[in-house]
């Protein structure tokens, strides 16, 4: 990343590995818990169930994992996805749609076909944000704005405008039963982190992923089918959104087609920006989305907790956003720490001229502004 | 950067080298929302109009009722017209609607104090936002992304409850019509179709205007031409917080009321208004006209869908995503002609 310099000690190797700032930011705001609340990290048994502000972190914040599992893989071809949050609201519409018209609603297979119907549904529209982007060459921001516009339209639809409450046992265990004493919603965030990370780690998807998004064109010259893969990742992003709905439907037993996931895009590409993949593309790292996931949703649960005003819950989000992005911006650290890291800003100055945009579609984002380190 | 723009009048004539010419114009998406407007319209004369669509006041209610949108929508133009992007719109008006209702009603400062202040604010917000963007390198995305948190959660901060105001000057400045002949218009309308026409004068007929097109053109070159290329980027930032302040007066005067909730999600209302009016999101090209007829169309999708009276409101949403994507797909079109 940077050149190497006259001092290499190893702080300067820790601080420069890619979750280290990630995981400091949570450790702080997990220990700042400590003095407001002492039993912080103890986790407790009671029915069989854990109990703990620990586990319910990670109950709470696990729709968002999965929206930005999916989210990471998408702004690692360079694009971004809009539109989970709408598709957060379709799946869970649909479902709960569909369970509510059966006479039985505890059947396990109408659970499953109501699942499944939601499951689809999502991923139609990731293939139709994918086809918009990759085949039509629409930038992704603005592919994915139609459905986010016009996907709670679609959600209030299905709804007819209502709250749809469903009482079904089955399809309580995806956002709020519990499975070996763990809540179950566990168990799914795990399954698909594991997956993705199998998928792109131990398979060369990831690098063909990354290759797509450092350079689309260049990519596809070296024989890659670069649509193909930005169609998959869009598709596999609203998969997992239409999970996360799934599970928020399924935990407060009701479909909500006007607030159900109701800026949950943002924070998902807020939770991949705080774990270190560039908005620019070209990499990422699933283990970093996970971690800025948690340190969302912990954020959330300190506010709580140390007994601030709830109403200022934003303003120390918008606090957090400008922390951590200032922290990983090259310049600022430049800045601010001056001769520390003044090597890196002295290959990002050269580097500025080497990253102009070699084609309209690598500039979807704004104007370049970080160099794909 | 072309500074002549005539209100766009489809030529008549038909012959295939024209039409060539015609389609590589970088008016004609302008045209195409103009000429979709009039037609919406004339649907809606010939469906309403036993209900009274043909009204010149129905007309006139479009830039009543969306006049606080223009003025945001203008703001948004500049920013998207220079390759960036402007999300903390929406907050930046529900944050203006509570600022001022907070200061009129619980700190008793006369309305004609707090509009400056407001504005002020606004101003002030986008050009950190800018300052931010510019010299920390961060991507407008994300650095907007975090004004939205930061405005919507300041409006918390002033109070959780709405705050209806009930200031005699205020009222009275809602309630002023100015009288057209054949309709009127409010304070509101008359001042977003001010802002429209200095809007149109900076970008076409200042230098400003064309540094704008000029970096959202192309950065590098701009930047190798030697325009000051970070001056201007704050610039642009610093109008839109001052337009969505503005904004954020207007809809107060038209609601009366600070709520912490107003305006949630109009930030894309915005940014489709700009891009149904025609204007690239990879900026450089489009025009702020555009953006009136882009306004105005989505008005008149709320209008007709209040005529129908059994639609629900969720069409709107629906409706404006289609339009949506047809005019990408028609953008995309153009743009793929213009390079073979």
């Amino acid at each position: 990343m940077t050149t190497p310099s006259t001092t290499s000690s190893r702080w300067r190797a820790l601080t420069h590995h890619h979750l280290f700032w990630p995981v400091a930011v949570l450790v702080l705001l997990l220990l700042v818990n400590v003095p407001f609340t002492p039993d912080f990290f103890s986790v407790r048994m009671a029915d069989g169930h854990l109990y703990g502000s620990l586990v319910s972190i990670v109950l709470f914040g696990s729709p968002l994992i999965l929206v930005a599992v999916g989210m990471t893989l998408v702004i690692a071809t360079g694009g971004i996805d809009l539109s989970v949050g709408a598709v957060v609201a379709i799946t869970g519409a649909l479902a709960c749609s569909y369970i509510s018209d059966r006479s039985d609603q505890g059947a396990l297979s109408g659970v499953l076909l109501a699942m499944g119907l939601g499951l689809l549904a999502a991923v139609v529209c990731g293939l139709w944000n994918g086809f918009l982007v990759a085949r039509m060459g629409i930038q992704p921001i603005i592919a994915t704005l139609i459905i986010m516009v016009a996907g709670r339209g679609v959600a209030q639809l299905i709804t007819d405008g209502q709250i749809i409450t469903v009482n079904s046992e089955p399809y309580k265990l995806i956002g709020g039963g519990y499975w070996l004493t763990l809540p179950f919603s566990i168990f799914v965030v795990a399954a698909v982190v594991a997956v993705t990370v199998a998928l792109t780690r131990r398979t060369a998807l990831g690098l063909l992923v990354e290759a797509v998004g450092g350079n689309a064109e260049a990519s596809r010259l070296v024989g890659i089918r670069s649509r193909r893969i930005k169609i998959m990742v869009y598709a596999f992003c609203a998969l997992c959104a239409g999970i996360a709905g799934l599970m928020i439907s399924s935990n407060t037993s009701a479909a909500d087609g006007n607030n159900a996931g109701l800026w949950i895009e943002l924070d998902a590409i807020l939770a991949v920006v705080i774990g270190g993949t560039s908005l620019l593309g070209g990499r990422f790292s699933v283990g970093g989305t996970v971690v800025g996931a948690l340190v969302i949703q912990t954020l959330t649960t300190t506010i709580y907790t140390i007994g601030v005003p709830t109403q200022t819950n934003l303003v120390f989000k918008a606090a957090v956003v400008i922390v951590v992005c200032l922290l990983q911006s090259p310049k600022f650290r430049a800045k601010v720490f001056g001769a520390r890291f003044g090597a890196g800003s002295g290959a990002r100055g050269s580097g500025k001229q080497a990253a102009a945009p070699a084609d309209p579609a690598a500039a979807s984002e704004a104007a370049p502004k970080m160099e794909v380190s | 950067m072309s500074a002549t723009t005539q209100s766009p009048t489809a030529s008549g004539s038909r012959t295939p080298s024209t039409a060539g010419r015609l389609l590589g114009d970088r008016r004609l998406p302008v045209a195409v929302t103009a000429l979709l407007f009039l037609v919406m319209y004339g649907v809606g004369l010939s469906r309403y109009q036993n209900y009274g669509f043909g009204e010149p006041q129905v007309f006139l209610n479009l830039f009543i009722d969306n006049g606080y949108l223009l003025v945001a929508a203008v703001g948004v133009t500049f920013v998207i017209l220079s390759g960036g992007i402007d999300l903390s719109v929406g907050s930046m008006i529900g944050f203006t609607t509570m600022f001022t209702a907070w200061l009129v009603e619980r700190q008793g400062l006369p309305i004609v104090v707090v509009i400056p202040m407001a504005l002020a604010v606004g101003a002030f917000g986008g050009f950190l936002m800018g300052y931010v963007i510019h010299n920390f390198e961060i991507q407008p995305f994300i650095v907007t992304l975090a004004g939205l948190f930061l405005f919507r959660g300041l409006c918390l901060v002033i109070s959780k409850e709405s705050i209806s105001i009930g200031d005699a000057s205020v009222s009275s400045m809602a309630q002023a019509q100015v009288s057209l002949g054949m309709g009127f218009l409010s304070i509101g309308a008359i001042v977003s179709l001010v802002v429209l026409a200095v809007a149109f004068y900076v970008l076409h007929y200042t230098r400003f205007g064309r540094r704008v097109y000029a970096i959202g053109g192309n950065e590098q070159s701009a930047m190798l031409m030697g325009l000051p290329q970070g001056g201007t980027k704050i610039a642009v930032y610093t109008v839109s917080g001052f337009c969505s302040a503005l904004a954020g007066l207007l809809f107060t005067l038209y609601i009366q009321s600070g709520d912490p909730l107003h305006a949630t999600g109009m930030e894309l209302d915005a940014i489709a208004a700009v891009v149904i009016g025609g204007t690239l999101l990879t900026g450089g090209s489009g025009y702020v006209l555009g953006t009136l007829f882009g306004v105005l169309v989505l008005g008149l999708i709320k209008s007709i869908i209040q005529f129908e009276g059994t639609l629900s409101s969720w069409w709107t949403k629906i409706a404006t995503g289609v339009l949506l994507c047809a005019f990408i797909l028609v953008q995309r079109f153009m743009t793929t002609r213009k390079k073979t």
